[in-house]
């Protein structure tokens, strides 16, 4: 078992605030992203969890035991870091034997488990040689077997795929998800990258200026974002957004007019919003169809990028807003066309007055469980998962 | 496009032309050439040609070809070997002072405190002082037995005064280079140490490294080649130390200061044997020389890795 809690973490520098008020259950041999944009705190979060930063206030509990004040090789968690951090005098083997050199292991012994290592990360060629000779992808495969020689509790990932090339980094990512799943051991994970969240994360965690926006599986993110900011900040491109008059509230759904006049009703719950209240409407861009039959909208498109396999079209609707439509590989559409844009209230989101998102009447089957591969431990774990959307910083402590 | 590049047969620019182009290139660098040679060849080839001489000041008419045997006089004489070893204590006990504390200090000198910069200023301000006057300083104002700023605190502790260039000579020369000197080495080695990759430190803190093992395993590493560099720039100026010695102690007493460089100096502008110092001189240049293939040896195995 190996469990980490966040309760209440604050960090201050000088008077400047970076971390206000931190709280968080990882759960044992789950896979927890932290992400964010650039400044949001989540590294020196992470550096806090594995000693390397003072915690102004709170606590940090791993397996249930304070750990604030306990140094950082005794915290028994292993760290990667975005830079490897390779000591660049000492060969692979003795890069990754390091710290039992440190706590006094024999030579043999040492080797021995280097070389396990090895084997497991298909370093055995490379043991003599210095990480000057290696190239970017071996070093980060060595980085990470010196975490693993430790044979840590939790391992911690400080933006480690950030400095491979694109290919490399996707090869990265399916190892390192490899990786989780044969070690079965708790991971937290820095990124800003949200493709490596998603592929990767049990659960995100989404920062921003030192406050936790939402917590939550990959797809509970991208199906119920829990406020503007992760709506806009989960999912490539963009979530659109458009500013609408709330005209009617019902059971079954909340009714909005559009710049155009046009009405869609969105299965939400009927919460806080009120008829003739302003909201915003978001929609992201692979939800938007360019659909003659029965549009919502007309617009103008201002670029087209093609990918190929499929085609952004940036569209300037009525009101003045530009949406980005995702559309066919084989779309037609050219610069300066109007085209017919159709919004389907079913795959909207709503936000009130202050950006907070309007609970759905009904969660998208995939994000009631977790990443769909990894087996639920307990029944109480996927309690949770239901409960997470409606406290927003408060998380369901879990019976130790 | 490349592949046709790639695939057309490679012909050697003719030959004539590549010389023809050539021709201005040594022309420009020429002048530097030319300076290096009258700077370095000329002194030398000066210096080897008086070796082989008999040429005293006093008797200037008196000059022949005398073969060997000037070498032959300089190497049977005592003084030379007792002023090669003073020469080499001098170096190695300097070198290990300098780069010693001068390591210790660069890490002082990289952790925060109040007033570093200031700090940082007055341990470096010691190089700026040329070595004459430093080695009047030192004479005069702090190791005087009766003025010096020593003596007056020993004596002021009851403990009796010092007379440092009598009693400890070659000591006193070494305290002074070394003072001279340290900064240069804390200077190299502090920038060498601020170079080290934070997350290093921070990777060895994880694995359980203590402040002592972090200095060993981590920042002396890093340092190794710095150290290197330090080291040969260091001990091409050791073995030469003139100035501290003619201001202070003259060589003496009796011997006990008289290093390579000095013994030299007696040889030619005390004893006016021009014949004699150039011999002496070849053979610091042979010294230097062995010294310095080590040192570039060592210094450029660290280089390499």
């Amino acid at each position: 078992m190996s469990t980490v809690t966040l309760r209440d973490i604050h960090k201050t520098y000088i008077d400047n605030e970076i971390i206000k008020g931190v709280d968080l259950d990882i759960h044992d041999r789950e896979f927890v992203v932290f992400v964010g944009p650039s400044g949001c705190g989540k590294s020196t979060l992470l550096r806090m969890i594995a000693g390397l930063e003072d915690i102004t206030s709170g606590d940090l509990l791993v397996d249930g035991e304070r750990m604030n004040d306990v140094p950082p090789d005794q915290r028994g968690l292993a760290m990667v870091f975005q830079t490897y951090a390779l000591y660049p005098h000492m060969t692979v083997a003795e890069n990754m034997a390091f710290s039992l050199r440190l706590a006094g292991v024999s030579k043999e012994r040492r080797l021995e488990r280097a070389r396990d290592v090895a084997r497991i990360l298909q370093l055995e060629p490379l043991l003599d040689r210095k990480p000057g000779k290696l190239s970017g992808g071996q070093r980060q495969r060595v980085a990470i077997g010196r975490a693993l020689v430790r044979n840590p509790k939790v391992f911690l990932f400080d933006e480690p795929l950030s400095n491979l090339d694109a290919s490399l980094r996707v090869q990265m990512r399916i190892e390192l998800s490899g990786l989780h799943e044969s070690l079965q051991s708790t991971m937290i994970y820095v990124t800003h990258d949200q493709i490596e969240a998603m592929t990767l994360a049990d659960k995100i965690v989404v920062l921003q200026g030192g406050v936790v926006e939402q917590v939550g599986s990959p797809l509970e993110l991208y199906h119920h974002p829990r406020n503007l900011f992760v709506a806009g900040f989960i999912g490539s491109p963009k979530m659109n957004f458009l500013s609408v008059q709330t005209t009617g509230v019902q059971d079954s759904g909340t009714t909005v007019r559009l710049p155009g006049d046009a009405t869609i009703t969105i299965p939400v719950q009927p919460r806080t919003l009120m008829a003739g209240d302003r909201a915003t409407l978001g929609i992201r861009p692979e939800h938007l169809r360019i659909d003659a039959t029965n549009p919502t909208l007309m617009g103008e498109v201002l670029v087209v990028e093609r990918l190929g396999g499929e085609t952004y079209l940036y569209v300037k609707v009525a009101g003045g807003e530009t949406f980005i439509v995702q559309t066919d590989g084989n779309s037609r559409a050219k610069v300066r066309d109007r085209v017919p844009v159709t919004i389907e209230g079913s795959v909207c989101h709503l936000f009130d007055g202050e950006g907070q998102a309007i609970p759905k009447a009904e969660r998208h089957p995939l994000s009631l469980t977790r990443h769909p591969e990894v087996p639920l431990h307990t029944e109480a774990t996927l309690e949770q998962t239901y409960e997470q959307p409606t406290h927003l910083h408060e998380v369901p402590r879990q019976a130790e | 496009m490349t592949s046709s590049v790639a695939t057309r047969p490679q012909q050697p620019p003719p030959a004539r032309a590549r010389s023809h182009r050539s021709i201005p290139a040594r022309l420009l660098v020429a002048p530097s050439v030319i300076l290096l040679v009258l700077w370095m060849v000329v002194p030398l080839a000066m210096a080897i040609w008086f070796a082989f001489q008999r040429y005293n000041l006093l008797i200037p008419d008196n000059r022949e070809f005398v073969g060997f045997a000037n070498f032959a006089y300089i190497l049977t004489d005592p003084t030379l070997w007792i002023s090669i070893g003073i020469t080499m204590i001098l170096v190695v006990s300097v070198l290990a002072i300098t780069i010693g504390l001068g390591t210790v200090l660069a890490v002082l000198f990289n952790q925060e405190f109040p007033g570093r910069g200031v700090a940082r200023v007055l341990a470096i301000s010691p190089f700026f002082v040329m070595p004459t006057v430093s080695a009047l300083i030192w004479k005069n104002m702090l190791m005087h037995p009766v003025n010096g700023l020593f003596a007056q605190i020993t004596r002021g502790l009851g403990l009796g005064a010092i007379d440092w260039f009598a009693d400890f000579p070659l000591l006193a020369i070494i305290i002074i280079v070394a003072w001279q000197w340290l900064p240069f080495s804390l200077l190299i080695l502090l920038t060498a140490i601020q170079s080290l990759d934070t997350d290093q430190m921070e990777a060895a803190r994880m694995d359980g490294a203590s402040a002592m093992q972090l200095f060993r395993f981590v920042v002396l590493p890093h340092l190794n080649r710095a150290i290197a560099v330090v080291a040969m720039i260091e001990t091409i100026f050791f073995l030469t130390i003139f100035a501290e010695i003619f201001v202070t102690t003259g060589g003496g007493p009796g011997l006990a200061t008289t290093n390579l460089a000095y013994y030299i100096y007696l040889k030619a502008l005390l004893e006016f044997d021009v014949g004699g110092a150039s011999a002496g001189g070849l053979i610091a240049v042979v010294l230097a020389n062995i010294v310095a293939i080590f040192l570039m040896r060592s210094v450029a195995r660290n280089l390499d890795t």
